[in-house]
């Protein structure tokens, strides 16, 4: 399937994985970040259950430097 | 505690006290290391990062700013900086609180155009009003419009950033008597954002009254960002003592000479 991660457009095996799939699978374990999926952000505590779908668009964001 | 009490360092926003009246931005500078020491040395409690895209497939061991500002030992500010709309403003603020697990206190920032990175008041005032509604402390960067700061306040934000030049222009205090009125007129703490250039600009931001100074590009990219934000912290301190043990009166004619008249050899 594919799903677009920050404008990228990305390829997947499957029909659907889980938040945590995709965390693990972009090695994000342990950083910070914040996922928005299709305008709604993804709480972390559901990362387990939380779906990606096909089609789905993904904006993943962490802290850099700034004023 | 109220601004008007000054027997203690110690200041209040939001109910947060901090000791430092300089806060610090993290960008531009040449990398974390330096950053990191700039910040100590400038002794900041409170810095301001940016939310962005994280850089997808990068190694995984590359080293991040949190790695060099660790959150337990700062309070973060996550800024809008780049929003042009009050929407975009408020995504970003929401994803920075999940971000850094429910953290609310942020720095509201809506821009009206490339050029001058000026504030869109219009858009600040309607996001202020949605993020407050929504749970957020809000800090927010304004124009050096007195009317606009009590309308920020009065809709609650929690302390009101007016600017004192654009955005990265050095330029310094360019109307302080709009400062002034600023300061007289908003009970919440009046932090100038954006535009000091050097310690004297700091120094007289503090002597006009305000509770505290934002800067980023006056310290990441002077020569010796270090040293400079030693300067920094020292100004805001000497700004702040000097507003406290009151200046004395400007009098152009009147000269009155520091010593004795009497005794005088003849």
């Amino acid at each position: 399937m594919k799903i677009i991660i920050n404008g990228i457009e990305k390829e997947f095996d499957g029909n659907s994985l889980t938040a945590n799939e995709l965390v693990n699978h972009l090695q994000l374990e342990g950083k910070r970040f914040a996922i928005e999926r299709n305008g709604e952000i993804l709480p972390k505590g559901l990362f387990a259950e939380l779906t990606i779908n096909e089609g789905d668009r993904l904006e993943i964001v962490g802290a850099v430097g700034g004023g | 505690m109220d601004k008007h009490e000054f027997n203690s360092n110690e200041w209040v926003i939001a109910g947060r006290p901090f000791q430092s009246r300089l806060l610090v931005g993290t960008g531009k500078y040449r990398d974390f290391k330096e950053t990191r020491l700039a910040i100590e040395k400038s002794g900041a409690q409170i810095v301001t990062v940016a939310i962005r895209r994280t850089n997808i497939g990068q190694d995984a061991n590359e080293p991040s700013l949190l790695d060099f500002l660790p959150p337990d030992q700062f309070t973060y500010l996550p800024n809008t900086a780049g929003c042009y709309t009050a929407d975009d403003a408020i995504r970003t603020l929401r994803l920075a609180r999940e971000l850094l697990d429910g953290h609310n206190l942020v720095k509201l920032e809506v821009l009206g155009d490339q050029k001058t990175l000026y504030p869109n008041v219009v858009e600040t005032l309607e996001a202020a009003k949605i993020l407050i509604k929504d749970g957020f402390d809000v800090m927010v960067y304004t124009s050096d419009d007195p009317i606009i700061a009590k309308q920020l306040e009065d809709i609650g934000c929690c302390a009101i950033m007016p600017l004192a030049s654009l955005i990265g222009s050095g330029m310094g205090i360019l109307n302080p008597w709009n400062l002034e009125i600023i300061i007289d007129t908003v009970k919440v703490p009046v932090i100038v954002d954006a535009g000091v250039g050097t310690a004297s600009d700091a120094a007289i931001a503090m002597e006009l009254g305000c509770d505290g100074v934002l800067m980023n590009t006056a310290i990441a990219t002077a020569k010796d960002p270090i040293l400079m934000a030693s300067a920094m912290k020292k100004s805001i301190e000497a700004g702040r003592e000097a507003f406290l043990a009151g200046r004395m009166d400007k009098k152009l004619y009147s000269a009155s000479p520091s010593s004795p008249m009497s005794g005088l050899i003849k």
